[in-house]
């Protein structure tokens, strides 16, 4: 099992060199010239040189990529271009929000994907699996802006429970930042909600099928004990893996949900970063992106493995 | 069985219907039967016969869109339509337990088995370490005898023989009154199924527990049962006592199922299986008189218009059949006409071998873990085909017997060349087979062609029989489109479907009729060695009959050599001249089918003969083999087979290999005991065997 997660582990790493160097390549052959943009339209051409070579522009591009990597890896992520702030303090301040926001998705949309997927799985095909898998599908087929257009109507201007604007200072913590989080993370979750009930419900139907639910049944255990203890441990197992992997889009994928909602999260600051070609930064959110899907990936491997008996890793 | 006590069970006048559709379509129509505790009962039948789901009824747990339409179920009179839902699930708890077909699919894959067992036997208010101590009681009861492992398994690390064993204890946990197995021994080994029957019938005795036996093999329901159902498309068509069952069935439907099962040492040639016409009626066609009509050799005008009723015999049986006195009077037989001939080429063996395997050996690396491989540990292998030298003559048929995991399968993907093997050679007439299958010219795929186990796998299910008949046709033999589908229709003809099947899908064929559909297509390039993996097993007894007979004929007009492997040593006596029998990667007797089949025997093929569920009931002091099949990864030393050999010498079989002993000329084991002494040992035992079979009602 150690053996499995150094070796993982050490796939990861790879997977984070390579995409390194495919970041590196990329935003090379981006338009534009950084010195030019850092220094606007009407800067002399002496002084675009001078800038240049201060931020080793003008040295050849492997010596960019490894001096650029291995400040990278010391910690020295570079000065954001456009903002001047250092690059790490950014992206970590923004990856806390991302974590947040990502946390409560997952606190909400866990239990309710689950309970719904459940419900509809044991009563197939009728009325209320019905209503669930179409209220579900119908909600999916909305894109992010509408659904939380319609929230921010609904429960902010309307009833007033929730602010309409996410806009946390830095260094606001959980609990405090609690009330701006919650309409982005029900949005989240209305997007989560239906591919997780729908997976959640055909792996109960498919489990409800299995012979070893007729030896509980007929050992004469009430419906309950036969659901609870026998069917979801085995049919929740893709659920879990796929919620595991999920988490890795709640960090980093939430780009509308964050604008739409003004939310500083990794999402905006991407966008941000886009839109100034702000080269550094760019290249420690990617960096960060990968790893954070890489991680979440392999927890969901090790978690499937945790729960069924029937893998082993080696 | 004569003691008169109450029932324990009876089912009275009972139809099942299931809604398909608008349709309702009844599967069990108008079924009684009682029985008695301590008594066992038989229900016997093909698939589309009913009897699953009459033992489910009885269960009271039919799937959704099944419902009892007719008649009731009683459990010692209370009547089980009628409980309540929490009142059921006590029956079920304490009452009524099922055993059912697939061992494997019915434990709970991620709760170990001492979890599960648990389950079944807490009354509420035990610890649970008084339970655990019950529940290794129990898995004690069913011959377990480490059950502390066992309990802290999980359902996969288990065997399919210890999987049935421990549903066996769970289903025998609470002492029941009625035990259901449907099919319990259906996919294990034949050694298994006789350890496991060996179980239930002592169990039963002990307990006085009330058995109702599913099953399509009318052997393992005469080695267990008193008294036997028969079931033919829903309903009921005979009722007689195991003794009648062997003496005399009065129903053509049973007298088939009987004729259709070859018995061990009956041979194609000699004394050919009679199957049944036809298929089995289909619930939405019934037949308008007797259902069986159709496909009878009795049928007369009042057979097609009027459905016969179930009437009692003057031995206290109950048959279904407008001839039934005829039948029993001797005027008529209820065995169907012996075919014309069988031709069967008895050409003696010549030299020449069609296919030749010479030390064919195949292993499976383990995968080492990357500090192993740094540490340049030996990889560990599985030696799944070790040594294995045997040739087939021309038009000849070679038997492969062995039980599951004894490498018959990987050895025929070696000769195909689906699996490479890692040393030795195969020759097929004077061709050296290269390993691989990309490595062989179209002439070899079109000389060496296997039929597979399982149509349904082997038969694309959107491709139509034309399509699959006519690929190989214009691939290997070069034929045009339109050529190759006038031979695709001759082909079709051969297997005895009518050509208008061309154009259907495998989803439009049964079982049997996809079965002939890959043995025509593996006829189409006119092969010489046909390779034939389990190619019958999985289908119904009197469709497996009809199989086996066109296997035979399609042989004597075509002059194919077969390789036929299964675990069924009496399909192979049946249809091989010679026989090999495989144990853990080696071949460990080799014969002609006559001798092989008669002492003296290697003790493994003397164990594999003595499990054979027999008709004439003769079980008793059989031989068993103790546990499990060793692993290939670390095979023991010495012979192979010394950890479970009834007849183990001492240290010379665990350290040193055995020698090749030659018991006639051709026939050959490999065993440390000398041909006269093992004879001198298992003759007695085979007449001890025929003795008290004799002694415990005439053989058929």
């Amino acid at each position: 099992m150690s053996r499995y997660v150094a070796r993982r582990l050490g796939f990861l790493l790879l997977t984070l060199l390579i995409t390194s160097l495919i970041v590196f390549v990329v935003t090379q052959w981006l338009p534009g010239d950084v010195a030019r943009v850092i220094l606007g339209r009407e800067a002399s051409e002496p002084a675009l040189a001078a800038l240049r070579a201060e931020l080793g522009l003008d040295k050849p591009l492997p010596v960019q990529y490894l001096s650029w990597l291995g400040r990278f890896v010391t910690g020295d992520w570079g000065t954001s271009y456009s903002t001047g702030l250092p690059v790490r303090d950014l992206v970590l301040e923004r990856a806390g929000n991302s974590l947040m926001l990502a946390g409560l998705t997952l606190l909400i949309a866990v239990p309710l994907s689950v309970f719904l997927g459940v419900v509809a799985g044991l009563k197939a095909d009728k009325p209320l699996d019905t209503t669930i898998s179409v209220g579900s599908l119908a909600v999916v087929g909305l894109p992010e802006f509408v659904t939380g257009l319609i929230l921010i109507d609904l429960l902010a201007l309307r009833l007033h429970l929730f602010p309409a604007n996410s806009s946390i200072r830095p260094g606001t913590g959980f609990v405090e930042a609690l009330p701006q989080l919650v309409l982005p993370a029900l949005t989240a979750t209305l997007v989560l909600l239906a591919y997780v009930t729908r997976l959640t419900r055909a792996g109960v139907i498919e489990e409800l099928r299995q012979g070893y639910v007729r030896t509980a049944t007929l050992k004469g255990l009430p419906r309950r004990t036969v659901v609870g203890r026998h069917v979801l441990r085995n049919a929740l197992l893709p659920t879990i893996t796929v919620l595991a992997i999920s988490f890795g889009w709640l960090i980093s994928g939430l780009i509308v949900i964050e604008n739409v909602f003004n939310y500083p999260g990794l999402g905006r600051l991407m966008t941000f970063a886009i839109d100034r070609r702000d080269l550094p930064l760019m290249q420690a959110i990617t960096l960060l992106t990968v790893l954070v899907f890489a991680l979440a990936n392999l927890g969901a491997d090790l978690l499937y493995a945790a729960l069924n008996p029937r893998i082993r890793l080696e | 069985m004569n003691k008169p006590s109450p029932p324990v069970l009876q089912v009275d006048g009972l139809t099942v219907a299931y809604r398909r559709g608008q349709q309702s379509l009844a599967a069990v129509r108008n079924v009684s039967l009682s029985i008695a505790a301590g008594q066992a009962y038989g229900l016997v039948g093909e698939s589309g016969s009913g009897k699953s789901t009459l033992a489910l009824a009885v269960m009271q747990y039919l799937p959704e869109n099944g419902q009892i339409t007719g008649g009731a179920v009683r459990l010692a009179g209370q009547d089980l339509a009628t409980l309540p839902r929490e009142q059921m699930q006590q029956v079920w708890r304490d009452q009524i337990k099922l055993v059912p077909q697939d061992p494997g699919a019915s434990l709970n894959p991620s709760l170990r088995i001492g979890d599960q067992l648990d389950e079944a036997l807490r009354d509420g208010g035990e610890t649970g370490q008084e339970l655990r101590s019950r529940s290794l009681e129990q898995l004690r009861q069913v011959r377990i005898t480490d059950p502390e492992r066992v309990a802290a398994s999980y359902p996969h690390q288990l065997s399919g023989g210890m999987q049935q064993r421990v549903l066996i204890a769970m289903a025998l946990a609470r002492q029941p009154s009625l035990l259901i197995l449907d099919e319990p021994t259906t996919n294990l080994d034949v050694t298994t199924e006789a350890a496991i029957l060996d179980l239930v019938r002592d169990l039963v005795q002990d307990h006085r527990t009330a058995i109702l036996y599913v099953s399509h093999n009318l052997g393992v329901v005469a080695t267990l049962c008193d008294r036997v159902a028969v079931l033919y498309a829903g309903e009921m068509v005979e009722d007689l006592t195991t003794q009648q069952l062997r003496l005399r069935p009065l129903h053509p439907y049973t007298a088939g199922l009987l004729d259709s099962v070859p018995r061990v040492g009956q041979r194609a040639g000699v004394d050919p299986l009679l199957p049944i016409a036809g298929n089995i009626a289909r619930l939405d066609a019934l037949p308008a008189g007797c259902v069986f009509a159709p496909r009878c050799h009795l049928a007369q005008q009042p057979c097609l218009d009027v459905r016969p009723e179930l009437e009692e015999t003057s031995d206290g049986g109950l048959v279904r059949c407008h001839r039934w006195r005829e039948i029993a009077a001797g005027e008529v037989s209820a065995s169907a006409a012996r075919p014309a001939t069988i031709v069967v080429q008895n050409d003696a063996p010549g030299d020449a071998s069609a296919l030749a395997m010479t030390g064919l050996v195949k292993r499976f690396p383990v995968r080492r873990s990357l500090a192993e491989m740094l540490r340049r540990t030996s990889a560990r292998q599985v030696h799944a085909v070790d040594g294995v030298s045997l040739h087939v003559a021309p038009r000849r048929t070679l038997g492969l017997v062995g039980e599951s995991g004894s490498g018959k399968t990987t050895t025929a993907r070696c000769v195909v060349g689906l699996a490479e093997r890692t040393g030795g050679e195969v020759t097929l007439f004077d061709i050296v087979l290269a390993p691989g299958l990309d490595a062989r010219d179209a002439s070899v795929l079109r000389r060496l062609q296997m039929v597979f186990q399982n149509p349904d796998e082997a038969l694309n299910p959107y491709r139509t029989v034309g399509d699959v008949l006519q690929r190989p046709l214009q691939r290997l033999m070069g034929l045009s489109p339109a050529e190759a589908r006038a031979e695709a229709a001759r082909l079709l003809e051969a297997v005895r479907l009518s050509p208008a099947y061309l154009d259907r899908t495998p989803g439009q064929l049964s079982g049997g009729e996809k079965q002939r559909v890959t043995i025509a297509r593996s006829f189409a390039s006119n092969p010489d060695v046909l390779i034939l993996d389990e190619s019958v097993s999985a289908l119904d007894v009197s469709v497996q009959a009809s199989i086996l007979n066109l296997l035979t004929e399609l042989q004597a007009e075509q002059g194919s050599a077969y390789l036929f492997i299964s675990h069924d040593l009496a399909a192979v006596s049946y249809l091989a001249d010679d026989i090999a029998v495989m144990y853990l990667g080696q071949i460990v007797e080799v014969g002609p089918t006559e001798l092989v089949l008669h002492p003296p025997f290697h003790p493994y093929t003397e164990a594999l003969l003595s499990a054979v569920p027999r008709l004439d009931g003769a079980t008793e002091e059989s031989i068993r083999l103790p546990g499990d099949l060793p692993s290939a990864i670390d095979p023991p030393g010495g012979c192979r087979f010394h950890t479970r050999c009834p007849r183990l010498l001492g240290d010379i079989c665990r350290e040193q290999e055995p020698p090749w002993q030659e018991a006639a000329p051709g026939h050959r084991y490999r065993c440390h005991i000398a041909p006269d002494e093992l004879a001198a040992v298992q003759v007695i035992a085979e007449q001890n065997g025929r003795l008290r079979r004799e002694m415990s009602g005439a053989g058929r």
